[in-house]
């Protein structure tokens, strides 16, 4: 019975796969561009060397970072909408810091620790004031959420003109670059660093276990099933509703600082690179189930890099690969829908 | 119309809900449909109303096999269904809502709605008014629209499911006269109980379910109780004598208690429970007892007095620190407020449970869960979720939840909608509670079961309280004078 219902299950995603193809290739062939010959060259741009499958690897840190924090949200019951502020906050605290250390006489090693510490705690600030928002403002943490999401872009266009501009000219190409010495190490010939590569692999097998089998894990699932009566059975609702946006702040932020630390080494207007809302599709796309996450992220970081090269060889947009994300999301939902149908027919 | 089901069928999962059901209801008869929790009931009534599909057998109405594969197709045939809660559209008018379903064109005709709206209500001597608003009616009330929206919908075949929960006895004397009157109409009622006298007064014929199965069918009245009984449970039941616990002492002392809520205010109340003694709340519902019973919990904040729990002052205090001192509510709404669905058995005794550590032990969880079930003879496995457990499992497995030892519980409406054999169950366990020392607050709309399990005894009526009455010298007729708001120095 159990068994049928997984095979049932997997057929159904794979479904949903499909369709999602075949719905993307339909607006392929609408806007007149050859389907085959685009995911041909997603799949290449993905894969065909090593070093692109790296660079895939780069985008997949931060995708797995949110991804991991938005399971802690969602576990919880919360719409954690705010997450790319969350990234862009944890990108404006380490930039603080290094800027702050840069000509200190502290190790660089230090200074990057120290800002990477930083950044987890913009991150966890930032989720901290929706936190605060919906517990004591009753104001719903998707309108929050997104409300500190604009002042998050806003605070940084104002730090990349304003008192962090690049000396005679402030321009949208961001922040003056970090020296050399303050770049998270990575590997040689490479744009990806182990560090972050470590961190983000430790994020979701620690939200794995968080959920899984820890007491702490099973009551935010208590409060997101069901406030009121996990506060009946003794669960201190609110307070956990709060640390369970810490820590999905807490991953954010670090996301932004490994952005700053090992890809831009500098601060950027869109530090954030959409990561939050693509990790809000992870988290749906896996059921909010920690142990799909890692994979399907490293998909979407495949399409991501992967559509990079359309607009050079086929002179489609890079978007392409929003389509398709967005797609399989909608179809996967789409097919649970219908897969509950029919259970509760039969 | 004449209703017939043929060798029925209904699986869920290995859950054999029904299992070969075939019954025959002759035109303009009242059918009633016996059993506890869980016997299948509801299946039946849902099948037959076309909420879901039978595995397998057939219906047929008037002698002709139909299959009916929605509640829209069933109504086209003539059945229409009245639910436990009815399914109306509050914010809108009694009228808009008697049109709801009618088949018409995008322009309703509502002169003609009302005339006939009138004239039916007329037949009936219903007093409700078609221009006002359905939040302001009773569930009684609520009830008469439903039937007249059913017949005006052409019901030949009216299901009622547990109808009389939730109702007042003079609501349901309406009710009854109401129902008395469609066989003329070779109207066909069938009305699904766990209530006997309900049954009893109402019904000209009884078919009794036990765990999916038809066992047994009385024709002639009146019907002897006794075999209707063993027919539902398969043995004999009784209530057996009151107990009263030995007294461990103060444990709850209110003084000068004022409580608020949004309707109505509780004033100055002075009362105090001893350890092992049961008190019952009585009142219609929203006369304060509600919010009297969260006060002693921490659960509402009194606006004026104090709460003390053995000696210690906790007003003011959250639930969290009343349950820190040996205090527990258990709430009428169990999948609301009480239990968690989505969340297994397991998982709400290891939620429950102190933690030990920061990783939670499965297998000790689910061995713990298992001698839970057990020792609470709960009708499911520790994996299961607690909504797929039937009303009397969820109680049962609330109480499983609460902590050892307690000095006082609370509880709201310990058995609505629990059948007789689950109510002695419950009460045996919290008796067995009294005699180790614990108090029990509780509310019920149920008068015997106030009386029964009680010894002392509130009313409450708009706010006021009444002195404390002994329940082993009140009767229920005492009881129900008071609660409809007789005999209070004014």
């Amino acid at each position: 019975m159990t068994k049928n219902s997984r095979w049932a299950n997997i057929g159904f995603q794979i479904a949903a796969l499909v369709l999602a193809l075949l719905f993307t290739t339909l607006i392929l062939l609408a806007a007149g561009a050859p389907p085959l010959e685009a995911y041909q060259n997603i799949l290449t741009g993905a894969f065909s060397s090593f070093k692109k499958f790296s660079d895939v690897l780069v985008s997949w840190v931060p995708l797995l970072l949110v991804s991991a924090g938005l399971l802690v949200t969602f576990a919880t019951g919360l719409w954690n909408i705010g997450v790319e502020g969350q990234i862009t906050l944890g990108a404006i605290a380490t930039t603080w810091v290094l800027r702050e250390l840069q000509d200190s006489s502290l190790p660089p090693s230090l200074i990057i620790f120290l800002s990477i510490l930083a950044g987890m705690m913009g991150g966890a600030l930032w989720a901290a004031l929706a936190g605060a928002l919906k517990t004591f403002g009753g104001v719903n943490e998707i309108f929050g959420g997104l409300g500190l999401n604009f002042v998050a872009t806003a605070l940084t266009i104002y730090f990349i003109f304003g008192p962090w501009k690049r000396p005679g000219v402030a321009s949208m190409s961001g922040t003056e670059p970090f020296d050399e010495a303050l770049h998270l190490y990575l590997f040689p010939g490479l744009r990806l660093s182990p560090w972050a590569l470590v961190i983000a692999i430790l994020a979701i097998v620690l939200v794995y276990f968080l959920l899984q089998g820890t007491y702490f894990g099973l009551r935010l699932k208590a409060v997101g099933k069901n406030f009121r009566a996990a506060y009946m059975l003794g669960v201190p609702t609110w307070q956990y509703m709060m640390l369970s946006f810490l820590i999905c702040g807490a991953l954010a932020g670090i996301a932004g600082a490994m952005q700053v630390t090992s890809v831009y080494y500098r601060l950027i207007p869109s530090i954030s690179s959409g990561y939050g809302y693509l990790g809000l599709m992870v988290a749906m796309l896996v059921n909010y189930q920690a142990i799909w996450a890692a994979p399907i992220a490293l998909f979407f970081a495949a399409l991501n890099i992967g559509s990079i090269q359309l607009p050079i060889v086929l002179k489609l947009d890079s978007s392409l690969s929003g389509v398709l994300q967005g797609m399989l999301v909608l179809f996967v939902l789409i097919m649970e829908g219908i897969r509950q149908r029919i259970s509760q027919r039969s | 119309m004449k209703v017939e089901l043929r060798g029925i069928h209904k699986y869920f999962g290995n859950n054999h809900a029904n299992n070969d059901i075939t019954l025959t209801i002759p035109s303009g008869t009242i059918q009633g449909i016996l059993g506890e929790n869980g016997a299948g009931k509801s299946t039946l009534m849902k099948i037959l109303s076309g909420f879901i599909h039978a595995d397998q057998g057939e219906i047929l109405l008037d002698g002709k096999p139909v299959s009916i594969s929605s509640p829209a197709e069933a109504i086209r045939f003539g059945i229409g269904m009245l639910h436990q809660d009815p399914l109306d559209f509050p914010p809108m008018r009694i009228l808009d809502n008697f049109m709801l379903g009618l088949p018409g064109g995008l322009f309703p005709n509502r002169k003609e709605a009302a005339q006939d709206f009138n004239l039916l209500k007329k037949e009936f001597g219903f007093a409700l008014d078609p221009e006002s608003y359905v939040d302001s009616l009773t569930v009684g009330e609520r009830q008469q629209l439903e039937i007249l929206r059913l017949l005006f919908l052409g019901a030949r075949v009216f299901i009622l499911d547990e109808p009389t929960t939730g109702i007042s006895a003079a609501q349901k004397a309406k009710l009854f006269d109401t129902l008395k009157k469609l066989p003329e109409q070779a109207i066909t009622i069938i009305f699904v109980s766990h209530k006997l006298e309900d049954v009893e007064v109402l019904c000209d014929q009884v078919a009794v379910l036990r765990q999916g199965k038809l066992v047994g069918e009385v024709k002639e009245k009146p019907f002897d109780t006794k075999k209707l009984v063993e027919m539902m449970f398969g043995k004999e039941i009784t209530l057996g004598a009151r107990q009263v616990a030995e007294r461990h002492g103060c444990v709850l002392e209110l003084n000068n208690l004022s409580i608020e809520d949004a309707r109505l205010r509780l004033n100055d109340v002075n009362f105090e429970v001893e350890g092992g003694e049961v008190i019952g709340l009585a009142g219609l519902e929203g006369s304060g007892q509600g919010a009297f019973l969260r006060a002693c919990g921490g659960i509402v904040r009194p606006v004026g007095g104090s709460v003390r729990l053995r000696g210690r002052d906790l007003t003011g205090k959250s639930y969290h620190i009343y349950k820190r001192n040996g205090v527990e509510f258990l709430p009428a709404a169990r999948l609301e407020e009480g239990l968690i669905p989505g969340l297994s058995l397991t998982e709400h005794f290891i939620l429950a449970e102190k933690s030990k550590g920061v990783f939670i032990n499965r297998e000790r969880g689910v061995r713990e869960a298992q001698s839970k079930i057990a020792s609470f003879n709960i009708k499911g496995t520790p994996a299961h979720t607690v909504e797929s457990l039937s009303g009397g499992n969820q109680q049962r497995a609330l109480l499983s939840l609460l902590r050892d030892p307690l000095s006082l519980v609370l509880v709201e409406h310990p058995t609505r909608g629990l059948d007789i054999e689950s109510v002695i169950y419950i009460w045996g366990k919290l008796k067995e509670r009294c005699r180790k020392g614990t108090a029990i607050v509780f509310i019920s709309s149920d008068l015997e079961e106030i009386l029964q399990y009680s010894d002392r005894v509130l009313v409450f009526f708009s706010g006021k309280i009444s002195q404390p009455l002994d329940a082993s010298t009140t009767s229920v007729e005492q009881l129900g004078e008071l609660i409809g708001g007789k005999g209070w120095a004014s």
